[in-house]
Formats: C-alpha cells, sequence, structure tokens
C-alpha cells in the first residue's frame, strides 16, 4: 500500500523544488476567512484529483500544480460560485479524470448501478435459499 | 557467493515444490502410502531453503553488495542500518520474495502443526499450496530474479525512497504479506477438501485457526499501513481509497466473511459451498491485488505495455489459479451435501447477513477500482474515489455495524424476533440519547454520514459488551473474550473514523519564529527553527511548544527533510496525542518574507481507528488461543506421557 503513495509523493515533490523560486499562489495554503466557505471549499478540493500526482487529492498534495487548483477553487467559491459550477468547469477544462466523483456519463451507469444490483442479488440468494429450507 | 547461494537455494525450493506436488498426485491416484510419507518433510525443507534464499538477500542488503542490481537500484552505503534491512522488501523483486517466503512458510507450517484434518486431505491441502508456491517461483526466476548481479559492480547505490525509509517498512509489509499469503492456506484447504469431498464441520474446525491467524496479521498490516500513511504523508489523511490501499481491503473483506462463515460451518454445519467459494476468492482477492500492485496497470492501462512480461506473467497466474479453483468448486460441489437448515431469526442468519454486506461492500470496491481500467479501455479516463466508496459503501457498513451488534444477542438455530429486538433495546436507547447529543451539539456543522457513523458507533460499542451481560466474567470463555474485543475494536475504530471527520479543525498558517498560532484551544509558539543532520539526510526543524487552555507546555519539532539520494523533500509531522485527540504539525515551505507554512490540525479522537484496529486483532488472537488452547494442551500432555 504504501509503494504507491510513495512514488506519487515523489513525483509531487519533484516540481514542487523546481519551481519554488515561483511565488505559490495566493490561496494555495491559505484558508477563506469565512470557515462556512472554507469548509464548502475543502469539501470540493477533496473531491479533486492532483494531476500531476498518482492517486491523491488536491487536498493533500504538495505539488505546485495542486496548490495553484487549491488557489483557484478557493477564490472562486470567495467570488460566490457553487462547488459543483467548479467542478463542472474543472472537467471541462481537464476531462472527467480530474474529479474523484464519478460523473453521470453513461459509461458510468452500471458503476452507479452496481450497489443496488449487488444488494438486490444478494437478497435474491438470500430468499432462494430460505425457500428451500422451508420446503425441505 | 551471497546471491548465488541465495538463487540456488531458490532453485532448489522450486523443485522441492514440485517434487511435492509429484508426490501428492501420485500418493493419492494411487493410493501409496509411502510417496505421501515423504510430503511433509519436502514441504519444511522447501520453507527452509525459501528462508535461506531470503536471508542471503536480507545480507547482501546489510553488506551494501554493489555487484547485486537489485542492491544498486534500491539501496545506498550511507543508509541506517534499519532501512538497509527493511529495504529488502521495499522493492518489486524483494517483495516477491518475501511473498514465496511466507508462502514456504505457511506450507512449512501446515506440513508440521496440522493434525485435525484427515489425512487424505491433509496431503491434498499440502499439494495445492505446492501448486500455487510453483507459479510464484516460477515467477520469480523468470521475470524477477532479485539476485541477478551487474558486471562491473557500481560504486554506490540509488538510494531508497526517503517516504519508505521509516521504521513502518520494517513492520507493515511483512506483517501485511503474512496476512496476504497466509489466506493462500485456506485457498489450499478448500482445494483439498473439493479434491477428497470431505467439507463438514471438522474440516471447517481444522481451517479454522488458519484462518484467523492470517486475518489477524491483515489487521495488524492494514491498520499499521494506514497510521504510516497517516504520519508521514504529512496530511492527516488515513485512508485515501487508493488502489494500492483497496489492495488490501479486498482480502481483508473476504477473510472476515470467511471466519464467521466458518464458524456457522464448524458449529452448525451449515454454509458449506459458501464457506469454500469464500476460502477461494479470499486468496483470490489477494493475488488480484497483488496484480494490481504488481503489473503496474492500476497507474493506466498504458502503463502495463511498460512491463507487459511482469504484468502478462502475474494474469496469466491469476487466470490459472483463480480459473482452476473455480473449474474445481463448479466440479466438484455437487458432490458436497447440502448443511444443516435453520430458522429466519437465527444466529445463522445474522451471520448470513454479515457475509452478504461483506460481499457486497467486497464487490463494490472491486468495481470500483477496476472501473477505470474499463473505461480507459473505451478511451474514456474516469477517477472513482472517496466519493463513489463512501456514499455506497459507507451506508452498507453502517448496517453491517448494527448487524454486527444483534448477531451475538441472537441464539443460534432459533430465536424469537421480540426477544432479540428487547435485547437490542439499551443499544437502542443509547443511539437515541447520543443522536440528540450531537445533533444538540453540532447541527449544521456534521455530515449525514459522520453523524450516523457516531450514533451507530456509541450504541454499537453497547450493543458488543452486551453479550457479556449477566455473565460470570471469570468463566467467559476466552474465545466469547476475543468476539466481544474485536466487535468492541470495530466500533471505536469507527467512533474515531466518524469523530475524524466531523471535528477535524484544520488551521494553515504563515508564520515566523516568535508568532503564536492559535487553533481549537491550542496555542502553538513558534519559537525558532534550526538546520539539523542525521545519516544520510538533512533538515531543518522549528522548535515549537504547544500548550492547551493555559496548560503545560509541551514541545514539538516538525521537520522539513532533504534527502540527497534520491533527491527529495519529506515532511514530518509532529504529533502530539492526547486522550480526547491528537495534535499534528506540519512544517512546510519558506514563504519567501521569512515566514514559513505551517499546517496545524486538531483531531478529536483520531487515534480510536487504530487502537480499534489493534483491539479486533487482538480479539481475532484471543479467539485463535481460546479456540485451540484446549488442542494444545492435550497434544503438549499426549507427548509428555510418551
Amino acid at each position: 500500500m504504501r509503494g504507491l503513495l510513495a512514488v506519487m509523493l515523489l513525483l509531487a515533490s519533484a516540481p514542487a523544488l523546481a519551481q519554488s523560486a515561483l511565488p505559490p499562489a495566493p490561496y494555495a495554503d491559505r484558508q477563506i476567512d469565512d470557515p462556512a466557505l472554507e469548509r464548502k471549499a475543502r469539501g470540493l478540493m477533496e473531491t479533486i484529483r492532483c494531476l500531476t500526482c498518482q492517486s491523491q487529492s488536491i487536498a493533500d498534495s504538495n505539488a505546485s500544480m495542486a496548490g495553484d487548483m487549491r488557489s483557484e477553487i478557493r477564490q472562486r467559491i470567495m467570488a460566490g460560485e457553487t462547488p459543483e459550477h467548479i467542478r463542472a468547469w474543472l472537467i471541462e477544462r481537464y476531462g472527467d479524470w480530474v474529479s474523484y466523483e464519478p460523473t453521470a456519463a453513461p459509461i458510468l451507469w452500471p458503476l452507479w448501478a452496481a450497489p443496488a444490483v449487488l444488494l438486490f442479488l444478494g437478497l435474491l440468494l438470500l430468499r432462494a435459499r430460505i425457500k428451500r429450507r422451508k420446503r425441505s | 557467493m551471497i546471491a548465488e547461494a541465495g538463487l540456488a537455494a531458490l532453485w532448489l525450493a522450486a523443485a522441492l515444490a514440485l517434487l511435492q506436488l509429484v508426490l501428492v498426485v501420485f500418493g493419492l491416484a494411487g493410493r501409496k502410502e509411502e510417496l505421501l510419507g515423504a510430503v511433509r518433510p519436502v514441504a519444511v525443507s522447501q520453507g527452509l531453503l525459501t528462508l535461506l534464499a531470503f536471508l542471503s538477500l536480507i545480507l547482501l542488503f546489510l553488506r551494501s553488495d554493489m555487484s547485486v542490481m537489485l542492491v544498486v537500484t534500491n539501496s545506498h552505503s550511507m543508509k541506517p542500518w534499519l532501512y538497509k534491512f527493511a529495504g529488502t522488501w521495499g522493492n518489486h523483486e524483494g517483495s516477491m520474495l518475501l511473498w514465496v517466503t511466507v508462502m514456504g512458510a505457511a506450507g512449512s507450517a501446515v506440513a508440521l502443526f496440522e493434525r485435525a484434518l484427515g489425512r487424505s486431505t491433509h496431503m491434498a491441502t499440502l499439494g495445492a499450496q505446492a501448486a500455487i508456491s510453483l507459479g510464484f517461483y516460477a515467477f520469480l526466476l523468470f521475470s524477477s530474479n532479485p539476485f541477478a548481479r551487474i558486471d562491473p559492480p557500481a560504486a554506490d547505490g540509488q538510494g531508497l525512497n526517503p517516504l519508505l525509509q521509516d521504521p513502518g517498512l520494517a513492520f507493515h509489509p511483512p506483517t501485511l504479506y503474512l496476512g496476504y499469503v497466509g489466506l493462500s492456506v485456506a485457498f489450499s484447504f478448500a482445494l483439498g477438501a473439493l479434491l477428497t469431498r470431505q467439507v463438514d464441520a471438522a474440516f471447517a474446525r481444522a481451517m479454522r485457526p488458519w484462518v484467523l491467524a492470517a486475518w489477524v496479521m491483515l489487521t495488524l498490516g492494514i491498520t499499521a499501513g494506514s497510521y504510516w500513511a497517516y504520519y508521514e504523508l504529512g496530511w492527516g489523511g488515513w485512508w485515501f481509497w487508493d488502489p494500492v490501499e483497496n489492495a488490501s481491503l479486498m482480502p481483508w473483506l473476504a477473510a472476515t466473511a470467511l471466519l464467521h462463515s466458518v464458524t456457522v460451518l464448524a458449529t452448525r454445519d451449515a454454509l458449506r459451498a459458501w464457506t469454500v467459494m469464500l476460502a477461494v476468492i479470499a486468496f483470490s482477492m489477494s493475488m488480484v491485488g497483488t496484480f494490481l500492485v504488481r503489473s503496474g496497470i492500476l497507474t493506466s492501462v498504458h502503463a502495463f505495455a511498460v512491463d507487459p512480461e511482469r504484468g502478462t506473467f502475474i494474469l496469466a497466474l491469476l487466470a490459472i489459479y483463480i480459473g482452476g479453483a473455480f473449474a474445481l468448486f463448479g466440479w466438484r460441489i455437487g458432490a458436497v451435501r447440502e448443511g444443516a437448515p435453520f430458522e429466519l431469526v437465527s444466529r445463522e442468519t445474522m451471520l448470513v447477513v454479515n457475509n452478504l454486506l461483506l460481499s457486497v461492500i467486497l464487490g463494490l470496491v472491486l468495481i470500483g477500482t477496476l472501473y477505470p481500467l474499463l473505461t480507459e479501455a473505451f478511451g474514456h479516463k474516469v477517477s472513482v474515489g472517496a466519493p463513489y466508496f463512501d456514499r455506497m459503501a459507507g451506508p452498507i457498513a453502517l448496517v453491517l455495524m448494527i448487524a454486527m451488534a444483534a448477531g451475538p444477542l441472537t441464539r443460534w438455530r432459533r430465536d424469537r424476533f421480540r426477544a432479540v429486538a428487547g435485547r437490542l433495546l439499551i443499544p437502542a436507547a443509547v443511539a437515541l440519547v447520543t443522536l440528540a447529543l450531537v445533533v444538540a451539539l453540532a447541527w449544521g456543522r456534521i455530515g449525514v454520514l459522520p453523524l450516523a457513523g457516531l450514533v451507530i458507533a456509541v450504541a454499537v460499542a453497547v450493543g458488543s459488551v452486551a453479550p457479556l451481560w449477566k455473565r460470570n466474567l471469570r468463566r467467559t470463555p476466552l474465545f466469547t473474550w476475543g468476539m466481544v474485543i474485536a466487535h468492541l475494536g470495530c466500533a471505536v475504530s469507527l467512533g474515531g473514523m466518524a469523530s475524524d471527520s466531523a471535528f477535524t479543525v484544520e488551521k494553515l498558517a504563515a508564520a515566523r519564529p516568535g508568532d503564536t498560532i492559535e487553533t481549537a484551544g491550542w496555542a502553538l509558539r513558534f519559537t525558532r527553527i534550526m538546520p539539523i543532520a542525521g545519516d544520510n539526510w538533512t533538515a531543518l526543524q522549528a522548535d515549537m511548544t504547544a500548550s492547551r487552555d493555559g496548560g503545560g507546555a509541551v514541545e514539538l519539532h516538525p521537520q522539513s527533510r532533504f534527502f540527497a539520494s534520491p533527491p527529495t523533500t519529506t515532511t514530518e509531522a509532529a504529533l502530539l496525542t492526547r486522550w480526547n485527540g491528537q495534535l499534528y504539525v506540519v512544517l512546510g515551505q519558506e514563504t519567501g518574507d521569512g515566514r514559513w507554512q505551517v499546517r496545524v490540525w486538531w483531531k478529536p479522537f483520531v487515534t480510536f481507528i487504530w487502537l480499534g484496529g489493534i483491539m479486533i486483532a487482538l480479539g481475532g488472537a484471543l479467539a485463535l488461543v481460546g479456540r485451540e488452547r484446549r488442542g494444545w494442551l492435550m497434544k503438549w500432555r499426549a507427548r509428555a506421557a510418551a
């Protein structure tokens, strides 16, 4: 489990080192003063993929690009945009890959249906079993 | 010399595995007792040889033998000895050697200590174990030789990934592998019993301790990995739904289900086919996990092409073993008699519900992990992460927790619905009180899932100790204590998770020495920043003192470390543990105006997550000892008498 996490931090820290001369984006590591807005921004950041890392959200990444995206999100939240609107904007810009929350694209319908289908199959199995029991 | 000796030992072990398989096949088919008599010594020798190969590799790492390729690419002479040692398995080849070593050790243990199983099933089990080992020997010898030399030797190595240079590396992978590969024993037991058609309560009683032992190790390994990620990555997260984590969670879910169904089979002789299938699935999940992690396919379908040989090799092994096991299952399961019947309201039904829900969660994690691969094949890149898993698996897990509290309060065979409901009255009342309290205190700041998690955690904690109610505690069997502690551990862990996600306070600050950062009742004074040096790193260390509500000050030293080989920066978080939570302080980058980024979290009861994990493992260990102690005592007495 650690291997991948390690690799992704390696990937994450290399650009951070290389670009440390550039000033970081203003809201990369600065919270919004209004806690309610910050909570909103944080909720969104936790579900946005860091594109230069390997399986990390931008909320837990040292990568400079993740910092830029955090800053962008905080500024847009302060400007009054809704999280879902910002997510749509990010998806439009970077593709579905950027959102840890799968979209409602038709190719993802089976994924969203999976819990119901699995539970249904399980109950079916259980019912068949109890019925058989009663007969025997 | 050492490298060649290790390689020779590995080849010999592979040859012995082949011999073991041949002996079993001809011995069982021709009923030749003289062939079967050799199986156990061969299995033990095979285990010893893999151990020898593994020790050779450890020695090569400890001596920093730079004529060995693997040491050159993964070690460095300046590393502290602990990381030279643990670095043995911090890479692909070494970790696969650890895998076959554990497998050899597990095979030896089954040969030496298994006495409860019928003779022919025991032999068939050892044959199956040899057959699985063979595939992994082939993988190691043909596509991942850890002992390959380079000529001329390198001046020094390239170093180990600094993130792995942590005591966690010495503990986490070995325990996790003991769990993963320990499940191969259950797999082999299932195949052996299918071959001899002896799936019954006695078989379940023989299999149970092996399943329990593997499950305890797996639980510890996952708990340790989670805590390691938590303190090392520096962002306060403890579970990321990362595919590699999912790869360790899936065998655990299957093994947890197996653990409960094997108890039904052992106690009531029901769920025969299902238990055998779960035993097959549990180790299959270990292998699928290994394939996902080791082939590189997780990063991207295209990364698979980077090392197609290894990926294809493991995929072929998966197809042979999982496909073969299910073919055998389909062929033989008709011959397995249906188990004993049971009533709708009974502990058996509760355990079936447990198995059903665990299987659904397992299915969700598997589908969610593999789905991005599927869509990528259609040219559509998607991510499936925490929002999906939390929302889909979370509620099912909460229902499972309720079933967990109700199960032990329901009688075997038959119970009355009203009686069970009556026993759940106190936990339900506790749930209502907790709900009212949390809503009154935190309404509007707490999400639905964390709220439900908190309420259920408290109620289930009460429910899980209820089986001890009105019992003479000194005469309560050890395995009952084990179950109670493990179930309580689940509640404790859930409480920690819910509390962390509901009540964590985050503070990001830019501070210069002399400043004080205040958050969640804590005053964190930033005294100074100093350069310091370790064995193979230099660091900037911040000296801080933390005090709460005017209480005594405690020193904290978060660091930002720089490693030269390979060049990497890591953050070393400073953790301050209190009974009711943890203060987590990270030193970030300099902002350019003499100030430093400091990230501070106050995480109420976050330690309960891992405390619960340890309790679950402890409960499993107590159950194991409690069930087996009598058998061990009798064996010792028999030996003493002889």
